[in-house]
Order: structure tokens, then sequence, then C-alpha cells
């Protein structure tokens, strides 16, 4: 049934890297609870150009829970108060009539701010650049049936490709580690023969490149696995910790 | 006046792939480095192009308006991957590929390059897999096919319902291998604004760098365009928020042919709209079909009570289903071609069948299955789709039905290119959802990331090394030539344009109202007089957009509202001409329906005698009507038959 709702929106803005912030304060009204949260955001930038103010800038793409793309931190939780979604996933019905609701970027050394809640993540592919792959050329490969692969690492393997490197883990971790990130990757990559054979070269490069980056260590709060939307699991940072181990044994 | 020549090569279908690559000139290694390539787009296309080219030594520039490569629209794709394999020995073959592609396309897409795609199709899936792609398995270790719209035979590889995304992935990694390698430079959210032509060859672009808002030249050798699809043009799409056709735009105002521009998809199974602020929709994926049913109910006193809140769909007995599809088409039944589909779901909602609040949704009904298979099975093959549905309808769809309704979702029609991939500008290619190449009048289900692909890793790395072989002797040129500060100028002059209007409407209140214009008249059902008035109304909101449209904020820095109101403008020039290719093509197929072309039984109906032709659009000036050149499509492997899905 269609409801519609008022709130008081607390809104980070920020005009550059360097820029100092603030919050900003914003209402808006009549909301239907079947909007989600990025339409919330359209309504209010519509009402601020229509008050000749600049709109609140917020990156999203397909607003389907899949490129990674959004990144709000909402009242206190990465994608906000529902599980397993992204924020574009998110539904006005999770929030009541009257409520205020705190908007801020991802807060992260490696994610530095680039304007009002965008921040820059391309740390990620700095990571993956280091040796998140296979390193094959495109040509010349067996067939694809060549090697059969147990159906239960098959799936394991897509559970931990599931990442949507959207860095809610980096954001919702103490110490801005970015381990479920990497450790996600190492793992769907090392599940796979075709991966395999250069899982702790990969393992050790890519961790290497994180800590370069400015990411900090894991403490194991498992805070990451809790706001992560995809239900990455923290066994995969087991794993990683098991790869990392085997390429620092094998130097 | 430019001549349309496809540049097809000599010798039998089946030859002539291989006959082009015995034959086409080849760039030695130590040239590649000199060689510039620039590749607009990272979408599966790009990617693989990028990542292809860099690793064969050239020197590569990738371009995305995303913050990274890894989120281009491509990762959205749900369903899976066609490929000719015939592991399921259900008598596949490329062949039979080959043929259901041009069929589903209506025949009107060009042979050479339909059969190429289905040639290469299954190194595609080889490749994958080598890359890590986790597709899924059956217990004995070996991929699983299941089937899609248009096909007897399972062909389609998936990965859960997120095969675009672990593709894209793939490719991505093969990318960031190449930047780490130094072969692939990377331009993150920095959007091509303008195509640099000097002597009649493309060589270079004008990008804008999307947080600082300045703009900067490139040269390249060769400029590739793998910037995906158009469909954005109605607002309310399966797309993606950032896809757009301004690419294409650029390169129809310098010369590129645009062809087939009214060929747009419509897909059936989309979560319907529900309301004014509704800012894009979401597809539930075709591959339900093989396990849900599409019903409405048979009765319109049901219907009513159902819309009015009376009557709960689960209430409704089986006899008091009309399951329509199965009933017109019992040889396909759930699985007919998507165009199929979608007319057939608006031809029950016009009579008065359709249910939801609105009226314009029909469901999708899985209880049958889950009945046969049990639950496990169901949420196994699609229980990230079921997920994602619920949180947007808040309804759970393993216990009453889904409600769907058909969405604008793919373009067929883009930029016209070659055998090669070649525009008719030299040195300019197009790929992946941005060219017209290979889908015809309609795109069968999975065939887009076979396509995108294909061109990528197994195309253009040939066609473009047989352009560049004549160019090793090109010295890079400085970006000081006076075609790269010409364009420039006119770039900055044109967002200037922009910002002084200083109107009084946002950017999406005008795309919300060409949206309407296009789903209402250039939509499923098109007609001569509703064209007519499109193309009106599309000059009445060109108007109001230029005279009226306000951009809060400055040219300087990220001004997100400047760069939607400059894909905009390209929309409103799209929306024009597929209007008016919509008018000029007297005859429906595939996805172009023309209301007073249509058999008694109201399937779509060709004039091959008069419409066999691609129709390429050249530009002549904005405030002329374009100019339509003809591709005569010449069939000499399959016959033209009216498609029957009976
Ligand atoms: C929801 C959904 C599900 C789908 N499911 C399937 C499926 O199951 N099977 C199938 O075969 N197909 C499917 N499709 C279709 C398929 O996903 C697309 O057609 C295909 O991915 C397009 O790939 P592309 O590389 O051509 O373009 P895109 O992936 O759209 O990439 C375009 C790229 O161009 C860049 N770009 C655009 N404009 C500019 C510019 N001006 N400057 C710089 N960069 C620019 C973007 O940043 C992006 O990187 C689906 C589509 C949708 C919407
Ligand atoms: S692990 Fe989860 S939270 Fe972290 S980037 Fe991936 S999807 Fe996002
Ligand atoms: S916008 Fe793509 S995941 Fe949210």
């Amino acid at each position: 049934m269609e409801k519609t709702i008022n709130l008081t929106l607390k809104v980070w803005r920020q005009n550059g890297p360097k820029e100092k912030g603030r919050f900003e304060t914003f209402k808006v009204s009549n909301i239907s609870t079947d909007s989600s949260f990025l339409e919330m955001m359209d309504i209010l930038n519509e009402q601020l150009i229509s008050e000749n103010k600049e709109p609140v800038a917020f990156d999203h793409d397909c607003r389907e829970g899949i490129c990674g793309m959004c990144s709000l931190y909402i009242n206190g939780r990465p994608h906000g108060p529902d599980d397993d979604v992204t924020t574009c996933q998110l539904h006005m019905r999770k929030f009541k009539d009257g409520e205020t609701v705190t908007i801020e970027p991802w807060r992260a050394a490696a994610f530095p701010i680039i304007k009002d809640l965008i921040v820059d993540r391309s740390a990620f592919d700095k990571i993956i650049a280091a040796g998140g792959y296979v390193s094959v050329n495109t040509g010349g490969v067996p067939d694809a049936n060549a090697i059969p692969i147990p159906k239960p690492d098959a799936d394991d393997a897509m559970d931990a490709a599931s990442c949507i490197g959207c860095g809610a883990c980096v954001a919702a971790c103490k110490n801005s580690s970015a381990m479920l990130f990497v450790s996600a990757k190492v793992s769907h990559l090392a599940l796979l023969p075709q991966g395999r054979v250069e899982a702790a070269r990969r393992a050790k490069a890519m961790v290497a490149k994180m800590d370069e980056l400015g990411f900090g260590g894991c403490t194991n709060t498992g805070a990451c696995e809790v706001e992560c939307p995809k239900n990455i699991s923290i066994a995969n940072i087991a794993r990683l910790n098991r790869e990392y181990l085997v390429a620092r044994l094998g130097e | 006046m430019s001549v349309i020549n496809s540049r097809i090569p000599e010798g039998p279908l089946a030859q002539k792939w291989t006959n082009y690559k015995d034959h086409q000139k080849l760039v030695n290694p130590s040239n590649k480095r000199k060689l510039d390539v620039i590749i607009v787009g990272t979408g599966l296309a790009g990617a693989s192009a990028a990542a292809s080219l860099g690793e064969m030594g050239f020197n590569v520039k990738s371009f995305t308006i995303q913050d990274s490569p890894r989120r281009a629209h491509s990762i959205a794709a749900q369903g899976g991957i066609n490929a000719a394999k015939n592991y399921p020995n259900d008598g596949d073959s490329v062949f039979r590929l080959f043929y259901d592609t041009i069929k589903g396309g209506d025949y009107r897409a060009r042979e050479a390059n339909v059969y190429r795609l289905a040639e290469v199709s299954n190194s595609i899936i080889d490749q994958c897999v080598a890359q890590g792609v986790p597709f899924a398995r059956e217990y004995g270790g070996l991929l699983d096919n299941r089937s899609f719209g248009g096909a007897q035979v399972s062909r389609t590889f998936y990965a859960k319902g997120q095969t675009g995304q672990q593709l894209l992935l793939g490719a991505y990694q093969a990318l960031m291998r190449q930047v780490n390698a130094g072969t692939v430079k990377l331009y993150t959210r920095t959007e091509l604004v303008d195509i640099v032509i000097v002597n009649g060859k493309a060589r270079g672009i004008i990008a804008r760098d999307l947080v600082t808002g300045e703009l900067k030249r490139h040269f390249g050798h060769a400029v590739v365009l793998a910037t995906g699809g158009y469909g954005n043009t109605f607002f309310l799409s399966t797309n993606a928020m950032g896809s757009n056709g301004s690419a294409a735009i650029k390169a129809f105002h310098k010369g590129a042919m645009f062809a087939n521009p009214c060929y747009a998809q419509i897909h059936p199974t989309c979560i319907p709209v529900h309301g004014e602020f509704q800012s894009k929709l979401t597809l539930m994926s075709e591959s339900l079909r093989n396990d849900g049913r599409i019903w409405v109910p048979a009765k319109k006193e049901d219907a009513e009570a159902i819309r009015a809140g009376k009557l709960k769909p689960t209430q409704i007995a089986e006899e008091n289903r009309d399951y329509y599809l199965e009933r017109r088409y019992p040889a396909f039944g759930n699985l007919v071609p998507r165009d199929v589909a979608s007319r057939a779901a608006k031809e029950r909602c016009d009579a008065g069948f359709g249910v939801g609040a609105t009226g314009l949704a029909v469901y999708l009904d899985f209880k049958s299955s889950i009945d046969r298979l049990g639950k496990n099975v169901i949420e196994s093959r699609y229980g990230n789709l079921f997920q994602m549905y619920e949180k947007i309808v808040d309804e759970n769809p393993y216990e009453t039905p889904m409600m769907i309704y058909p969405a604008i979702h793919y373009t067929m029609g883009g930029i016209w290119v070659d055998y090669e991939l070649q525009t008719n500008i030299p040195g300019l290619f197009a790929a992946g959802e941005a060219n017209f190449s290979d889908h015809g009048a309609n795109r069968l289900g999975a065939s887009a990331l076979m396509q995108g692909l294909a061109d990528g890793y197994f195309v253009l790395p040939y066609t473009i090394q047989n352009y560049l072989a004549d160019d090793i002797r090109t010295p890079r040129m400085t970006t000081n030539e006076p075609e790269f500060i010409e364009t420039e100028k006119a770039v900055k002059t044109r967002f200037e344009k922009l910002m002084s209007i200083k109107g009084k409407r946002s950017v999406d209140s005008i795309h919300k109202e060409l949206g309407l214009a296009m789903w209402d008249f250039v939509g499923m059902g098109r007609n001569k007089e509703g064209l007519q008035h499109a193309i009106q109304r599309i000059a009445e909101i060109k108007k109001e957009f230029w005279s009226n449209v306000r951009i809060p904020g400055d040219m300087k820095g990220m001004n997100i509202e400047l760069e939607k109101a400059s894909r905009l403008a390209d929309f409103i020039e799209i929306g024009d001409l597929m209007a008016r290719d919509a008018l000029n093509r007297e005859e429906s197929c595939g996805g172009h329906f023309r209301e007073e072309y249509q058999t008694e039984e109201g399937e779509a109906l060709r004039q091959d005698d008069k419409f066999a032709y691609v129709s390429c659009w050249e530009f002549k000036g904005q405030d002329s009507e374009p100019a339509l050149h003809k591709e005569e499509l010449v069939y000499e492997s399959v016959k033209m038959v009216q498609r029957n899905y009976k």
C-alpha cells in the first residue's frame, strides 16, 4: 500500500578533497514509501534545483545492486538500515515518518572525498591491477570443458566473485581495512584450477598493494561481513591468510 | 555523398572470416608500440578490446565515465551468454546459432557478420573460462547450459543471475593486467565529448574530465567507440542511469552514418512502473521464462477485482487463468522471442485483462515449477532475482506470482559499421551495443554479451590491425594541430551555451517529457500519425531544452547536472532520428511494430520487397533533415520467411 512520509535530512557537503566539509539540513515531504532511497535523493535534488541551489552529488549507476557505484553511509551504516542490499536497493519503507536521516560518504583515508557524497575508490582498481587476474592472453586457451571443476568449488568461487567492489567493507571497518574485498578476489581465483597456478603470488601482490595504499590492518572484528551487501563471508579472509602464508614461506 | 560499402569478404559464407584473416595485413611487434588506439567505453566490448590490443603490444588509451571500468553497464546483464558449443548434444551448431540469430532479427541483419559472430562464439566461452569466470556447472564438473527465448536448444552459459557481472569482471581483470603492464592507460570519470577528424580520418578525441571539468585532447591512430546503447532516450529503461547515446551522436555529427535508429527492444519481463518518482526500470531476467508461466485472468471481472485489491492472484482457479503465450504459441510457449512476448502482454492489458494497481502488468508464476522441482532448485537458479524483486516490490515471489510488464531494454540500431566494424569515417570503429551490426530488428536473449565480447576479443584485434598496417609511418601527432584546437573550441562553446541558458526547468523534468513522448508514440506500437506527431513534439522539447533548461553551478569542477544536460541534448536528437526512421520504415519487423502492417492474427508483417535494407542516416546540419542511404541486405544462405513461433 502506498504511504508517504516526511523526513529531515542531514547531508554531508564538501566541495573537494581538501575543502572543509559540513552537514546541511534539508526537509523532504510526501515521499512515497515505495520509492527507493536514491529516488528520494532525486526528489531532494529536484527541490534544490528549483531553488537554484546546487544538487547533492552522489555516485550511482545501475540502481539495481550490481555495479557497486552507490555508496552512502546512512544513519551510521554503510548502505543503510536494511540487510543484504546496496543503497540503491534500499527502499523508503525502512524509514519512519518524521525521522531525521543522516547521510555521509564512505570515510577512509584510502577513499578521499571528491565532492559531497562521492569518494575516490580507484585504490580498489590498483589492487586488482597488482594481481587480481589470471595471466592469460586472448586466444590460444584450452576448450572450456577441458578441465572439469567440482560443482562445490565452482559455486564457492561464484560466491566469492559476487563482490561488487562497493567499498562498504572498508567504510564499516574501524581500521579501514580492505581485507574482505581482497580476500574475495583471492578466493574466487584460488578456488578454480585456472587461477590456482598463481594463487600465492597473487595473494602477496594484492596484500602488498593494499598496505601501500593506506588501508588499515584486519583485527577480525567482522564488521565488514555484517555490512557487505553481497554476503561475502569472512571465511575468505582465512583463505587469503593461508595463501599469503604459503607465499611468504615460499620466499 | 558517402556511399555505403559493407566490404564483405569474398567466398562462401562459412569461409569468409577465415579468408579475411588469412589475407589481412598485420603490424609487426616493433611497430605496434608506435601506434596509439583510443578505446572509449569499458563495457564488455571496450574492456575486451582494450585488453586484447594491449596484450598484442599496441599503445591503448581506455576511457570510461564511471569511476572504474568494472562498473560499466554490462555488469548488470543477468541471464547468460550464447555459444554454439553443443555441449548438451541437442543438435546445436554454428549454422543453427547463425540461423536463429538471423531469424530472431527478423531478416534485417547482415548475413556475413552474423555468421562470424556464431563462428567465434565458442572461443568466447573458452576465453572466459581460462580467465576464471565461474560459470554454472553440473555435478560432473562440466559446464551447464540453459535455454533462452527464440531457441529450441540449450546454448546459454550463465553464472547464477550475474552473467554480465562475471564476464565483465573477467574482461576488467584482463584490462587491469594490461594497465599494470603499461600497455593500457586508463582514464576514468572521463567523457568523450567530441571526435577529432584530420584529413578525413579519425585521429583523436576531446574528453572532459568529470572531476575537474577540464577539456583534454587525446591523439589516436584509430578510435573505437564501445559506448553502449541509447535506450535511455526513453528516460525510463532497464539501462544504467549513465548509459547514453552521446558518442554515437558525436560520430553522427562528424559524418558517420546512424543505422536503423528505430530498432529498439522492449523487454517483456520488467518490474512494472510504480509512480512519478520512478528513476529506472528493473529487469527480471528472461531466463525466468524457463520456469515461470505467464498469465492474466481469463475473466475481465477477475482482473478488475485484482486491480481493486479485492482478489489475490493465488485465489484464481487454474481454469480461470489465461496462459496466453502457451495458448497462442504452443511450440515456443513462454519462450517466444522478446518482441512477441512484449506485444502479447500489451495486447492483454489493452484489452482490459491487466493486473496490478495500474492494470499495466501480467503475472509470471513459478508455482508449477516449485511444485515440480522444489523451492531449492528454483532458489538456486534465480535466488538473487527473487531477492531483488522482493526488495523492490515488497512481495515474496515464491508465494505469490511476480508482476511484470515490458520496458525499453536494448537498442539494436546504432553507429553503422562495415564488416571490419569500421564506420564510414576511416579509423573510426564501433563495437558492442554502440554499433548496429548483428541483431537486425530484434536481438535474441544472451546474444548481446556474445556480440560485445566477439567484437572486442576476436574481431577488432584483427580488423584494426588491418587498418593500422597502412599507418605505421604516421608519427604520433601533437594535439596542437589546428583540428584539435578547433574541435576543443567548439566543445567549449557548446558547454558555455548550455550554462548560459539559465532557464527554469531541471534536466530530468525535460528528459521525462521526452521519455513519455517516445513511449507513447515511438514505443511498442507505432503508426504514421503518431510518429509525425512525435517528430513535432520532439522539436518542441528540443526548443524547450535549449531555451529553458537550468543547470546550477559552473563549468569548473564536478557538475552532474551539466553532464546530464549535455547527454539529454543528444538524446533529443536520437529521439528525432528514431521517430524519422520508424516513420520511413513502412513495415513491421522485430522490435519495430507499425500498427498498419500486421497480419490478421496481429503478428508483425514485413515488406521484404521494399524494406530489406539497413537505413543509414546522414547528418545534414542541426536545422535540416537527415538524409537516408540504404544498404541492401542480400541473403545468400537463408531464405526470408515470416517468423513463426507457433
Ligand atoms: C538489465 C540488463 C540485463 C541484460 N542481460 C543480458 C543477458 O543476460 N545477456 C545478454 O546477452 N545481454 C544482456 N543485456 C544486454 C547487454 O548487457 C548489453 O547490451 C551489453 O552489456 C552492452 O555492452 P557494451 O560493452 O556494448 O556497452 P556498455 O556495457 O553499456 O558500456 C559502455 C561503456 O561506455 C562508456 N561510455 C559511454 N559513453 C561514454 C562517453 N561519452 N565517454 C566515455 N565513455 C563512455 C561507459 O562508461 C561504459 O564503460 C542486458 C542488459 C540489461 C540492461
Ligand atoms: S566485499 Fe562486500 S562490502 Fe566489500 S567491496 Fe565487496 S561487495 Fe562491497
Ligand atoms: S547503483 Fe549500482 S549498486 Fe547501487
